[in-house]
């Protein structure tokens, strides 16, 4: 393959300049003495200690963590089995009627969602809170599962099934032990990007959530709409370095799965 | 094992019936309703006044800039992205941006477009006054960009990773220029990860609502800005509800122009 010119490699660099600076920019200044982010005046760590030492904080951040990996875990089950469920139709009508409605949350708008979602928390008497806030982030991450799950399982052959019912698998043996590790990967790419679906969405949130609860994003919009708080710099830190650190280890994980897979071949 | 398979869809066709279905109805539903929950078609006839028309107008005008520079900057990206030696890896550098929270990125820019901030800095550098720059078209548009650019770079990378290089030299081979070649070859075949880049990119940004309280102020209002004000604000669910389903119409005839062509094969 021809090597890059240097007039693509540094359209590249500037790309990743821009993506990157403003991230380094907050972090950068959450270890700024002098409380704003325009003059750098002396390093200090005195806003991650704020940040620690904020016990309401805290509490929000575990509640998002919290939401992103039940919304994740949940969103994940239901869609699998859904996907499997999906593939199992032989009626194409039905099938392509039943994917439609999965994209219809993946393409609206977050804003219709949250009002569409908050009107019927309030018709159906659910208190807002954890629970809306939860139910939210498993409904709108499901759909994201199927599409993840999905084309592993349109790959897969069916005889596989065939053998392994042929050898005297039970139905639950062909589950478990076939179709399962097949479409794992699918599983797994589907569970993160639930995961990161729920820690970015903001509009949804702020829609279903009462006043006694709050996650990162809608706890971020409402001192930001306040005024500039070096808090959210160390914020930004400890979530860059939390980000780095899983997506070299999902990195690691796809990277050892996909030789493992070769080696196997 | 179809009757197993039944059974396995149970939950999700529920979600369906409860958080896809349900949810449109009763947007609908409350559209029709005034304040105080009587049957009326008055916000409809609301948002074809003037104030809304011209609301609606601004939004698309907004959308379609923010798509147009996203695309922009995008395709050329994914496209050197393809030819690095690590691709996965400079992808994955590309994503890690998008993992950080929405509001943290809209949050940077208050700083950096601030009147003291660095962007004023190297304006004053060029011999210019500092420039009031939170707060206007351009900043609304720029942070949104810049928000979207890892959400567009994504599905143009997949679709021109899946490109055959075959296609490509045999352009070249039949000698086409390399513009020639991309405009006939490349585009084309690559024009399934653009439509879905313009589906990921214009419906949010018809209806983004925290970059325009955060950055451009009260300047821009976006439909999206507009349900939020009727539903947390002003408390008129039913003229909230009406501007939603409009947004739902708006986005699915977006749906229908860059759906993608089913090409006869299965799935």
């Amino acid at each position: 393959m021809k090597k890059l010119s240097t007039a693509s490699k540094a359209y590249l660099i500037l790309v990743f300049i821009i993506l990157y600076a403003p991230i380094f920019y907050l972090i950068f200044y959450s270890f700024n003495s002098g409380g704003n982010m325009n003059g750098f005046e002396s390093f200090t760590l005195e806003h991650y200690k704020a940040v620690f030492e904020d016990t309401r904080l805290i509490v929000i951040l575990i509640n998002t963590v919290l939401i992103a990996l039940l919304s994740g875990l949940i969103a994940t089950i239901i869609g699998t089995l859904g996907a499997i469920g999906i593939v199992s139709i032989k009626d194409k009508k039905m099938r392509n009627t039943l994917l439609s409605l999965n994209n219809v949350l993946i393409v609206s708008p977050d804003v219709v969602i949250g009002a569409s979602f908050l009107i019927l928390f309030t018709m159906i008497g659910v208190k807002l809170g954890f629970a809306s806030v939860l139910v939210s982030h498993i409904a709108f991450s499901i759909p994201i599962v199927v599409l993840m799950v999905l084309p592993k399982l349109l790959e897969m052959n069916t005889s596989l099934i065939d053998a392994a019912r042929d050898l005297g698998a039970t139905k639950r043996d062909v589950l478990t032990r076939v179709i399962l590790p097949y479409i794992a990967p699918g599983i797994f790419a589907g569970f993160f990007m639930a995961i990161t679906y729920s820690l970015d969405d903001f509009a949804v949130t702020f829609f279903v959530t009462g006043n006694g609860f709050s996650t990162l994003s809608v706890e971020i919009y409402s001192m930001a709409r306040a005024g500039i708080t070096l808090t959210i710099n160390a914020i930004s830190g400890l979530v860059f370095f939390i980000t780095v650190l899983i997506v070299i280890g999902y990195y690691f994980v796809t990277n050892r799965s996909k030789a493992r897979t070769e080696a196997g071949k | 094992m179809p009757n197993k398979n039944r059974k396995a869809l149970f939950p999700y066709l529920i979600w369906i019936a409860l958080f896809v279905i349900a949810p449109i109805a009763l947007v609908v539903y409350y559209s029709m309703l005034d304040l105080h929950g009587n049957f009326t078609l008055e916000n409809y006839k609301n948002f074809f006044s003037v104030i809304y028309l011209k609301m609606t107008l601004t939004s698309f005008w907004y959308a379609f800039l923010i798509t147009f520079f996203t695309l922009l900057i995008s395709y050329p990206t994914a496209y050197l992205l393809t030819k690095t030696k690590h691709k996965q890896l400079w992808l994955m550098l590309i994503i890690i941006p998008s993992w950080i929270n929405l509001l943290l990125k809209t949050y940077a820019f208050i700083g950096i477009f601030g009147l003291y901030g660095p962007m004023n800095a190297l304006i004053e550098v060029f011999g210019f006054d500092p420039q009031q720059i939170l707060f206007t078209d351009f900043s609304f548009i720029f942070v949104a960009v810049y928000i979207f650019i890892p959400f567009m770079i994504i599905p143009i990378f997949n679709s021109l990773d899946k490109l055959n290089p075959s296609f490509v030299f045999a352009a070249r081979d039949l000698g086409a220029s390399a513009w020639t070649t991309f405009r006939r070859v490349v585009f084309p075949l690559t024009i399934d990860g653009v439509k879905s880049g313009i589906q990921v990119t214009f419906i949010p940004a018809l209806s983004l609502f925290m970059i325009t309280r955060l950055i451009a102020g009260n300047q821009v209002i976006t439909l999206g800005t507009a349900i939020e004000q009727q539903f947390l604000v002003s408390q008129n669910w039913g003229m909230g509800s009406t501007i939603a389903v409009f947004l739902i119409i708006f986005m699915i005839l977006i749906m229908m122009l860059t759906g993608q062509k089913k090409k006869g094969g299965r799935a």
